[in-house]
């Protein structure tokens, strides 16, 4: 009844290329803006900005990078959590390095730092493929790992191996170090990913999106008809990295605060963000913010009933966690494995002709 | 060049008349002398011939004959092991296929290859790619002239869409297309690349007499209304005859006939190959 595209005709190309074609939707898509930019910083606590939203707006950042490579080019990676430790580092290098510079540039350089690495480790794309190559970048994530751990340059010669972020200050507010606000740790994480997730949208619609989908779904005939694999790879692997990069670096300044690499950049990490874009859909923006939404809110949520809502003992409750999340996952693949941006997408096409499906 | 001096094929180089009173024009492309071997096996052995501008070329044979070979050394897929491949009056160095392609060589597969996860106007916007030149930077901002040259493209696809008759599935993901479109979605790729040679690699296999009609026509008219050079490989010979201004005849790797169809048609050679030899 009220979702119709019925009256709304496109007459110019930009019209019909419009990411929100229908007009309700893009109605919906500034009031949800309004809301994240308007409503909740007002709102907001510590418990829900460290529990929620914070990790919510990084993850999907990281999974908006990860779908890039995965879903929109093909190139299955399990090295995110090497590359957020690569984002982390570069971004606490650079903080006390230059500590006069904002931190709103560390972030961008900690990400073109990453982008670096990310093509150079992309590089064995050009020869393997698939499972292979996953084994490839998983070398990546070990190496990085290693690497951090073993180098003290890495940490400024700290004598507990951890890096801390030292506060740092935009417009005034401080982001990092612990005197920040939970709304401004929030509309940090919320700009960025604003941002991103619009770059990304721009690049995965126009011709550099179609190169890594050509690459992904046919990579000979993609070849054939003139694209430059080599390119389109590495530069999936370079837009990529330059995300994940940024979500570690938020993830260890602005959310963490202070960051052992193994435990915060496990390969744990690598598999979180994989199963937030299988979960969420692969090749999707809207699956990618999703997943993340999916597998930062069950967990709360989940804790929430088990030990807020029936009482059990706090143990119990995190293994049934896992449990219940795990279950979760496999049902759900078995249901919809194109996730939930496929679901998405349904619910909408039958919505459009409710209440008369015939 | 005089019209005496004559190409390896044993025709002129210079534009000449066949004796059913076809123009040929200029040679665009010219394999001189090309032999393909992997391993032991040789798939093409010392076979010459030319494209010449604005002709619909067939490359028949039976099964086996390295005709599909032949077209991936066109493309650029395949190094020929001996021999050159002449474009345009220039020896073409070893180049990758999509150099090849920004040459201005298109092509379609014998087992359709369209990007499945994408939509029908995407796939046939992907076969702009060589045409596209707003860099990474520009796209990420989507301001002015990546938007402006999108534009430009889409209405050089809607055309093609037009031509091809799709406007319908326009918005469909081709993996759920049947058949008959799908190859019509792949020729329109090809197509949107604006190619001075148009390569087919049997664009008619597994079609039913509506569906092989419908193409044809396709095939005719681009020739016709874009002037485009057309090679093709086909089994279809009723198809291939009325088709094809020349025709090249392929038997275990060597060419066995070249001409005309009715010239092939007539080929002692031609007629052993399709219809088998009587052996004493």
């Amino acid at each position: 009844m009220f979702y119709r595209e019925a009256g709304d005709f496109h007459t110019t190309y930009k019209d019909d290329n419009q990411t929100f074609p229908i007009k309700f939707d893009r109605i919906r898509y500034y009031v949800v803006l309004a809301v994240a930019f308007g409503v909740i910083p007002f709102l907001i606590n510590d418990y829900w900005a460290n529990a929620v939203f914070v990790p919510f707006l990084i993850y999907a950042i990281a999974a908006i990078g990860l779908n890039i490579l995965t879903g929109y080019c093909g190139q299955v990676s399990l090295g995110t959590g090497g590359f957020m430790a690569v984002g982390a580092y570069a971004c606490y290098k650079l903080m006390t390095a230059f500590p006069e510079v904002s931190i709103v540039f560390h972030l961008i350089g900690a990400g073109f730092v990453t982008a670096g690495v990310g093509v150079l480790f992309g590089l064995p794309s050009l020869r393997i493929k698939g499972f292979y190559l996953a084994v490839a970048t998983l070398a990546a994530q070990f190496f990085l790992v290693w690497l951090f751990n073993k180098v003290p340059w890495f940490y400024n010669y700290s004598a507990s191996g951890q890096i801390n972020a030292p506060e740092r200050t935009v417009f005034g507010m401080a982001v990092t170090g612990p005197n920040t606000e939970a709304w401004a740790k929030y509309m940090i994480c919320l700009v960025f990913l604003t941002v991103l997730a619009w770059i990304a949208r721009n690049l995965t619609r126009g011709t550099v999106g179609r190169s890594w989908m050509a690459i992904r779904d046919m990579d000979i005939a993609a070849e054939i008809i003139g694209v430059n694999p080599l390119r389109a790879k590495l530069t999936a692997f370079a837009v990529s990295s330059f995300f994940v990069g940024i979500a570690g670096a938020l993830f260890f300044s602005v959310y963490l605060g202070a960051v052992e690499v193994g435990e915060a950049f496990g390969i744990n990490k690598s598999f979180l963000v994989l199963f937030m874009i299988i979960i969420g859909g692969l090749g999707s923006i809207f699956g990618s913010l999703a997943g993340a939404a999916f597998l930062v809110l069950l967990p709360v949520l989940l804790k929430n009933i088990l030990v807020g809502g029936l009482g059990w003992p706090i143990d119990i409750a995190a293994h049934m966690e896992l449990i219940i999340v795990g279950g979760l996952i496999v049902v759900f693949l078995i249901a919809e494995p194109h996730g939930l941006a496929q679901l998405w997408k349904i619910g909408k096409e039958k919505l459009r002709l409710w209440p008369f499906p015939h | 060049m005089s019209v005496e001096q004559m190409t390896t094929t044993g025709v002129p180089a210079e534009p000449y008349v066949t004796a059913d009173g076809r123009q040929i024009g200029n040679v665009l492309m010219e394999m001189k002398n090309i032999t393909l071997r992997f391993g032991g096996v040789v798939a093409i052995s010392d076979i010459s011939f030319d494209i010449r501008e604005g002709e619909i070329r067939a490359i028949i044979g039976p099964n086996g004959a390295g005709k599909s070979s032949m077209l991936n050394v066109i493309s650029g897929f395949y190094v020929p092991t001996e021999g050159e491949v002449w474009f345009r009056g220039s020896k073409r160095p070893q180049m990758k296929p999509y150099q090849v392609a920004q040459q201005g060589l298109a092509r379609t597969f014998q087992n359709i290859a369209l990007f499945k996860g994408m939509s029908t106007l995407d796939n046939i916007m992907t076969g702009r790619m060589t045409r596209m030149k707003t860099n990474m930077l520009q796209q990420a901002m989507w301001w002015g002239k990546a938007q402006k040259e999108e534009g430009e493209h889409r209405e050089a696809v809607e055309k093609i869409i037009d031509f091809l008759e799709i406007q319908a599935i326009r918005k469909t993901p081709v993996g759920r297309l049947p058949y008959g479109l799908q190859k019509r979605v792949e020729l329109g790729r090809a197509l949107a690349a604006e190619p001075d040679i148009l390569l087919l690699d049997e664009p008619m296999a597994g079609m039913n007499v509506e569906e092989k009609e419908d193409m044809s026509r396709f095939i005719l008219d681009v020739n016709d209304e874009f002037g485009t050079t057309i090679a093709l490989i086909e089994h279809d010979m009723g198809v291939v005859m009325d088709l094809s201004d020349r025709v090249v005849v392929m038997d275990y790797g060597r060419k066995i006939g070249d001409g005309t169809p009715d010239e092939v048609r007539n080929n002692q050679e031609v007629i052993d190959a399709y219809l088998g030899v009587e052996h004493d």
